[in-house]
């Protein structure tokens, strides 16, 4: 015997409402694949491309918590925006996003690199050099390549210092196609 | 002693939620069944980051669904009424169980339920029972006295 759906899904929902998750998450479509989505309740902790849920729910648990669930609603804002970036509606993300598992290093880069604005790259040296650290951008680019939240926390926007696309742990078509729908100049 | 890892919730929700379902529905009846499989759930979340191993899981789920369904039968039933019985269309094996067992007292119900419909050993059901071993084994006996009673 299964669980009716009705059942399931109201057992999900009211999990999230009663705030008992440390993580919830659901899989929605993109024009650059599948995406799992999760959030925290301080906010988004990932988008992961072509998503493999059973190790990608062992990875939220170790980083965030046992208390994993696929739930929708906590994710539905997230899901709504990131249709609306897709669509050419949306320049920047209201959401709030939770970096606070990461170390300190990376979570520096990640809040610098929100500040690069649609449609326009910079490269890894001056996004060092604005935090700080010049001579760090192959750290950076470490950093960059274990971001957890991609596109939302835009990653897609750091290329090489000669304009070349250099690497993105999404693949280097997502990258060039995020930066297209961006309408960025590649130099 | 090897440590068992608990696995996230989603696994053991999957891994147990239609058991745990149609237990349920034996136990207490598709109304109840419905609102405690929530609550079961509800219940082992809230729990959840208090465990300190992964071992036994299933028994546990067991042990949270059978004081769920006694709780909510009891909260339902205005006192002496004896409950009706489950209605269902899809009856497996252990279903025969039920208009047998209906009326047994709850813990003894759940006991018989779980040794001769789930085939679960003592141990486990002493666990879902929150029980010793020995009184999970009395139980059952006493239910299946109880039945072989009223069926000579």
């Amino acid at each position: 015997m299964t669980v009716p759906e009705k059942i399931d899904v109201a057992f999900r929902d009211r999990a999230a409402s009663e705030s008992l998750l440390d993580v919830a998450y659901d899989l929605t479509d993109s024009p650059i694949g599948p995406l799992l989505v999760a959030a925290t309740e301080r906010g988004l902790c990932e988008i992961a491309f072509d998503p493999d849920p059973e190790e990608e729910v062992e990875r939220l648990a170790r980083l965030h918590g046992v208390r994993v669930l696929r739930s929708p609603r906590p994710v539905d804002e997230a899901r709504r925006e990131l249709d609306e970036y897709f669509e050419g509606r949306r320049q920047d993300f209201d959401l709030p996003v939770d970096l606070e598992a990461l170390p300190a290093f990376q979570r520096s880069v990640l809040v610098e690199l929100q500040r690069v604005p649609y449609g326009q790259v910079d490269t890894y040296g001056s996004l060092a050099a604005r935090i700080g650290k010049p001579k760090a951008a192959r750290a950076v680019g470490g950093a960059l390549n274990r971001n957890p939240v991609p596109i939302v926390v835009p990653c897609h926007r750091i290329v090489g210092s000669t304009g070349n696309l250099t690497g993105y742990a999404g693949g280097l078509e997502r990258k060039q196609l995020l930066l297209s729908l961006e309408g960025g100049v590649l130099v | 002693m090897n440590a068992v890892a608990i696995p996230p919730f989603e696994r053991f929700y999957e891994d147990h939620r239609d058991e745990i379902y149609a237990y349920l529905r034996k136990l207490a009846g598709r109304d109840v069944a419905d609102d405690a499989f929530q609550e079961t759930f509800l219940r082992a979340l809230r729990a959840y980051p208090r465990l300190e191993h992964g071992r036994h899981l299933r028994a546990w789920a067991y042990r949270i669904a059978t004081r769920v369904a006694i709780d909510e039968r009891r909260r339902r039933m205005p006192a002496a009424r004896l409950p009706e019985l489950p209605a269902d269309d899809s009856r497996p094996a252990y279903a025969e169980l039920d208009h047998l067992t209906g009326d047994l007292p709850a813990t003894e119900r759940a006991a018989v339920v779980l040794r001769y419909g789930y085939d679960l050993n003592y141990a486990d059901i002493a666990s879902a029972l929150g029980s010793s071993e020995e009184a999970a084994r009395q139980a059952a006996s006493s239910g299946v006295r109880r039945l072989r009673r009223r069926m000579t």
